[in-house]
This record gives structure tokens, C-alpha cells and sequence, in this order.
């Protein structure tokens, strides 16, 4: 058996909640400790300690934390700063957040304040979901908890800083967890994502330099601080460093979310913490390894492949938010990625015309192709379709709905092909205006 | 984008309550001055739960004035959000999640219940008046799949026959416990724990 991380090295121990959420267990927990004496070592050795941890945000992009916070302006000009939580994870397979608000609120609280701080910001909106209303709840008397200690509020923490904490529920768009379509959201409008530039640290919240952060991201930097940078990066790996909570949902027998030095095999974390796959692991098909967007992983390479940013972007996926959906053989694949195109076609805003037409394209002949419909060349215009969508689109979203469609091809083409062998009774080369096949211009 | 059905019956008048009053000016103090607007979600939310779990276009007018800010950008945000009902739904309102991480673990027999207990089609109200359905996307409790969410409350780790009952439940009256209906503790691995065990014992 492998060496697994241990306990003491754990950010979140009150990830199951055995303990209570309340401030009081909290405390007993470490959170809260010391932390005017953080604050104190001031702004440029926080943000420096930061970077010296090597922590990448955890909410997808996996960006170095400690650069983004520099990122914002040094002195506060005419306009004031703003700290943005972006606690609306809706992103399938990823539940990872939900516990820490659930669970360990006062480790965000704390984050906050310190993340706060170091950005010059005086006030902090968390973005919550709409459906996590209860978590939202248990969140508000967190906060409310930790007002009346003065831990935040008018000179938190005794450190002359002020800092006031307001929650903003979302309404079920999953597009609102794009950074600058979540600042649209809390300005009271529809969630369709800016044009960047300009970048929210300059320009964002009303207009003001804002810096939005992952609940996961911001829930570990207390930890961080208190134990040092050198204390974090002797986990992990290398520009992979520290803990990871991964949520691992599908098919496995006992679906669950653990914490996790980052790195580790994902065999481990499947046969080890999950309880295998449904079947043995003889019957796994593939994995996604980080939320609906990364491409798929087959089996062969869920064998060997480590769980961290860099060696997931060598098999052409990606980290992600770590939300693994394990699927078996019991499973039809392209049912299963047909849903997921479903979903990107439910949640697309609307704004950028690929994305809008082509997320419902790429469902209805995933469900063609499920069902054994289409054609042997329409397999060949899915992938023309889904290059045509990623990267011209203003945000992600492109990327993120065309990836998993990339994925299931690159891996799975020959069982499309099998399933849909029918070949059309006229065989000529399509002339359709509106549409390039890229694959002929690319011969 | 969620397509939604703006109900034919529509109230004349609708106006926030004495209690709904304090809170929506409480809320609007969340935001810088000047920038009132930004309460509309909110605010959004007040009028949803005053009118029995759905939006009246009266509502949106109110809160357009309330707000001092056009009645089509309001219109526009109560359309843009999946969570706003524009139609009238059930006193319990079952969200039953069927993206892909809920599918494979059986989410489309979750619906099976619903369309067998409360009515053939999504959105359309039980007999009895007391609840509907709808397929949502992901409603970010992949772990504990398949999810439902019922009103506020998550019910996990289900399967045809708990949402049967679950669903009796409501029809008879009494309230049924959220949570895991597999009896683990939250997200915990069922039986395969290893990590920390001393606090669990503890």
C-alpha cells in the first residue's frame, strides 16, 4: 500500500464534520491562532510567503495565488478594492466546496480576512450558488460568530484593519462561476462574462480592482501562513504543491471526498479511498480526473497517472477542480458525455454565437450517436465542430464544453465508428456555406 | 439558457410584506451606495418565498420600482436564473439532479418515481397540489449521488424505492429528513475510511 498523506499534514480535519462547525470547535481546530501576529508581518510578506508556497488556486485554472494577489494595485487610489469568494461550484463532480462551507467555515473567514488585508480590500462578497442555500446559511452564522469576537468587522483581530464580509447567493447559472460573469451577477445582471481585458484586478467590481479567489484556495492560506511555505511545499510536488481535496463520484464503490497530498496516483486514491470501481478495476472504462470539462482519461492511462496540474496536462487533460467521475464498463460511454454536452448546453449564457449554437449541436448528435444514427462522416464534423467552438468564444465556456466531446473522440473514436457505421445513400462532398470542414482545408 | 414558462394566471398586485420590507432595505445596505441594483437577486428570492415558491410579473414590477431601475432589467435577470419559477410549482418543489455523476449511479429511476407519484410531466403539479418535478443540472453533491433537492434540503445517496417513500412522505404531510438515506455520515467514504480516524473516535 501506498504511503498515505497524514494526518497532521491535513488542512481540513473537520472535513466529515466529527467535531462541529461552530467557532468554538473551530478554534480548538487552530483556526483563529495567532492570526493578528500574521497580519502584522504585513502585506508584501504574506503575499511573498504565498508565492513561496507555490499554491495554485483551486477552483479549475490552477493559477499561482500568491502572483494573482500582486496583481493589484499597491496603494489604494480613488477607487476602493475588493476581495470576491467564488463559492458557486457547480461544475459536475466537484463537491469539494460545499464541505468547507458546510464544515469549516471559519478557515474561509479567516482566509478572508487575511487575503483581504493583503489586497488592500476593506470588503469581501462570497458568491454562493443559489442551491447551497443551507450551506449559505451555516456560512452567515460563521460570520456572525466571528463579528461578535471581533475577529472580523471594525479592527479585526485587533489589527486596525477593517473588513466586512457579505454573502450574495446566486440563482442556478453555472456560467457565474466565471470570474468576471460572477462580478456581473453581484452587480444585479444577467451572468454573461466580460471582455478581458481589462483583468478584474484592475477593473472589476464596479469598476474597482478586484481579486477573486476559489473557497478552496482561500480556506488553506491561514494553514499556509501559520505553518510556512516550507512546511507546504515539502508536499506535493514541485509548481504541484500542498493538498488537494478530491471528490471522487462514478462508479466507484464507496464515492467519497478526501484530502489528499497533490500527486497522488490515481489508482491510489480510487482503490484506497473510494473502495475500487463498481466491478473490480478490470471494469473500469475511464476517468474524468477533474470536473465535466477535462478531457476523459482511458484506462490505460488511469493505470499509472498521477494527480497533479502538470502531469495531467502532459496526457492533454487537466487538474481542474479534482472533481474525478469514475465510469465503468456497465456504462455507455457516449450516453454518458452526451449528458454532459446536454449540460453545457442548458448552462451556455448565450452571448457568443459558437458556443450558444454549437454546445446544442454537439448534444443532439452526441444523442445520434449514442443511439447509433449518425453517419460515419458526421464523426469527423464533430471534431470540426468542436475546434470551431474552442477558443472563439469570450470565455472558457468554449473550451470547457468542446474539451470533453475532444476527449471522448480522441480516445473512443473507433467505438463511435463501430456503433455508427451507416453510410448515407448519396456519397458527394458537402458544400454547406456556413459551415468549413476543417479537416478537408487541413489536408 | 433555461427556457421558461411565464404562468398565464398572473396576481394584479403584489407587494412586499411588512417583514420582507426590513430585510430587502437590510440587504440593499450590503452594497456600496448607489448601487442598489445589485439587490435584485435578492430581492428576487423575497418575493419567491412570499408567493408560495414562485414570481409574479406584479413582483418584478415591485421590485423594478423598489429599485429604481428598469422593469425589462429585472425581467431579464428573472429569466437569466434557472431558480427563479415564473410558473407556480409545488408547495414542495423536487429538483431531482441527472447530470452525468447522478446518472450513472441511477438518477433516471429517481425520475421514474416522480413521473409515476406525481405526475407524467416535469413542472406540472400533483393531483393533490402538494409537490412538483423537474430535472435540474448539477447540483454540486456529486459524492453522495443520486441527489435531490427538495425545497431548500439535499437528500442523498438515494434509489427508487427511498424516493418512493420519501415522496409518500410529503403526500401524508410529514416532513422527510434530509441528508444521506444510506445512513453515512456526510461525505465521509461508507465503509472505507482511513483518514482521520482518531477525531472520528474521539
Amino acid at each position: 500500500m501506498l504511503k498515505m498523506l497524514n494526518d497532521k499534514d491535513r488542512v481540513f480535519k473537520n472535513l466529515y464534520n466529527d467535531q462541529g462547525s461552530d467557532l468554538k470547535s473551530s478554534m480548538k481546530r487552530g483556526d483563529w491562532l495567532d492570526t493578528k501576529d500574521i497580519i502584522l508581518k504585513g502585506k508584501d510578506w504574506i503575499i511573498n510567503e504565498v508565492k513561496d508556497s507555490e499554491l495554485r488556486g483551486r477552483g479549475g485554472a490552477g493559477f499561482p495565488t500568491g502572483l494573482k494577489w500582486s496583481f493589484a494595485p499597491k496603494e489604494v487610489g480613488n477607487k476602493p478594492h475588493y476581495l470576491v469568494i467564488n463559492a458557486d461550484e457547480s461544475e459536475p463532480g466537484t463537491c469539494k466546496d460545499r464541505d468547507i462551507l458546510r464544515f469549516e467555515p471559519q478557515k474561509l473567514i479567516e482566509g478572508c480576512l487575511i487575503a483581504s488585508y493583503a489586497v488592500n480590500a476593506n470588503k469581501c462578497y462570497i458568491y454562493i450558488r443559489g442551491e447551497y442555500f443551507n450551506e449559505g446559511q451555516n456560512l452567515q452564522k460563521a460570520i456572525d460568530e466571528a463579528y461578535d469576537k471581533n475577529l472580523i468587522g471594525r479592527n479585526a483581530c485587533g489589527t486596525n484593519w477593517d473588513l466586512d464580509i457579505y454573502i450574495h447567493y446566486g440563482a442556478g447559472a453555472y456560467i457565474c462561476g466565471e470570474e468576471t460573469a460572477l462580478l456581473e451577477s453581484i452587480e444585479g445582471k444577467k451572468g454573461q462574462p466580460r471582455l478581458k481585458p481589462p483583468f478584474p484586478a484592475l477593473i472589476g467590481l464596479y469598476g474597482c480592482p478586484t481579486i477573486i479567489n476559489n473557497v478552496e484556495t482561500v480556506a488553506v492560506i491561514p494553514t499556509i501562513l501559520r505553518r510556512g511555505a516550507k512546511w507546504f511545499k515539502s508536499l506535493g510536488k514541485p509548481n504541484n504543491t500542498g493538498t488537494k481535496i478530491f471528490c471522487i463520484s462514478g462508479n466507484v464503490n464507496n464515492p467519497c471526498n478526501v484530502e489528499e497530498e497533490m500527486g497522488i496516483p490515481l489508482k491510489t486514491l480510487i482503490e484506497e479511498h473510494a473502495g475500487g470501481v463498481v466491478g473490480g478495476w478490470e471494469n473500469l472504462k475511464a476517468a474524468i480526473p477533474g470536473g465535466s470539462s477535462m478531457p476523459l482519461l482511458p484506462k490505460e492511462v488511469c493505470e499509472t497517472i498521477n494527480m497533479d496540474f502538470d502531469s495531467l496536462v502532459e496526457q492533454k487533460s487537466g487538474l481542474g477542480t479534482a472533481g474525478i467521475v469514475v465510469i465503468n464498463k456497465d456504462q455507455d460511454i457516449i450516453k454518458c458525455f452526451a449528458r454532459i454536452a446536454r449540460f453545457y448546453k442548458h448552462e451556455s449564457c448565450g452571448q457568443c454565437t459558437p458556443c450558444r449554437e454549437g454546445a446544442g449541436w454537439m448534444w443532439r448528435i452526441l444523442e445520434r450517436m449514442a443511439k447509433g444514427e449518425a453517419s460515419k462522416d458526421e464523426v469527423d464534423m464533430l471534431l470540426d465542430v468542436t475546434k470551431q467552438i474552442a477558443g472563439h468564444t469570450i470565455c472558457a465556456f468554449g473550451e470547457g464544453s468542446a474539451w470533453p466531446v475532444q476527449g471522448l473522440l480522441r480516445h473512443f473514436k473507433k467505438e463511435i465508428e463501430e456503433r455508427n457505421n451507416f453510410n448515407p445513400l448519396v456519397n458527394r462532398d458537402r458544400d454547406l456555406p456556413y459551415l468549413v470542414d476543417q479537416h478537408k482545408l487541413d489536408k | 439558457m433555461s427556457l421558461k414558462k411565464i404562468s398565464k394566471n398572473q396576481p394584479e398586485k403584489f407587494e412586499f410584506s411588512h417583514e420582507n420590507i426590513k430585510s430587502a432595505d437590510q440587504i440593499i445596505k450590503n452594497y456600496p451606495d448607489g448601487k442598489k441594483q445589485s439587490a435584485v437577486m435578492a430581492l428576487l428570492y423575497l418575493a419567491q418565498r412570499q408567493n408560495n415558491n414562485w414570481i409574479p410579473l406584479s413582483a418584478l414590477k415591485f421590485i423594478a420600482k423598489y429599485l429604481n431601475m428598469p422593469y425589462v432589467k429585472v425581467y431579464e435577470v428573472a429569466t437569466f436564473y434557472s431558480m427563479y419559477n415564473l410558473s407556480p410549482v409545488g408547495d414542495k418543489f423536487i429538483q431531482v439532479c441527472t447530470t452525468t455523476p447522478c446518472m450513472i449511479r441511477g438518477a433516471y429511476k429517481l425520475v421514474e418515481a416522480c413521473k409515476e407519484k406525481i405526475s407524467k410531466d416535469q413542472n406540472k403539479i400533483s393531483d393533490s397540489g402538494k409537490c412538483s418535478w423537474i430535472e435540474v443540472e448539477c447540483l454540486g453533491a456529486c459524492v453522495n449521488a443520486p441527489v435531490v433537492q427538495i425545497n431548500e434540503d439535499y437528500f442523498e445517496d438515494l434509489n427508487k424505492e427511498k424516493m418512493c417513500s420519501i415522496i409518500d412522505k410529503i403526500e401524508m404531510n410529514e416532513q422527510p429528513k434530509p441528508g444521506s438515506y444510506r445512513g453515512r455520515t456526510n461525505s465521509e467514504p461508507e465503509n472505507t475510511r482511513k483518514t482521520l480516524m482518531d477525531v472520528k473516535n474521539a
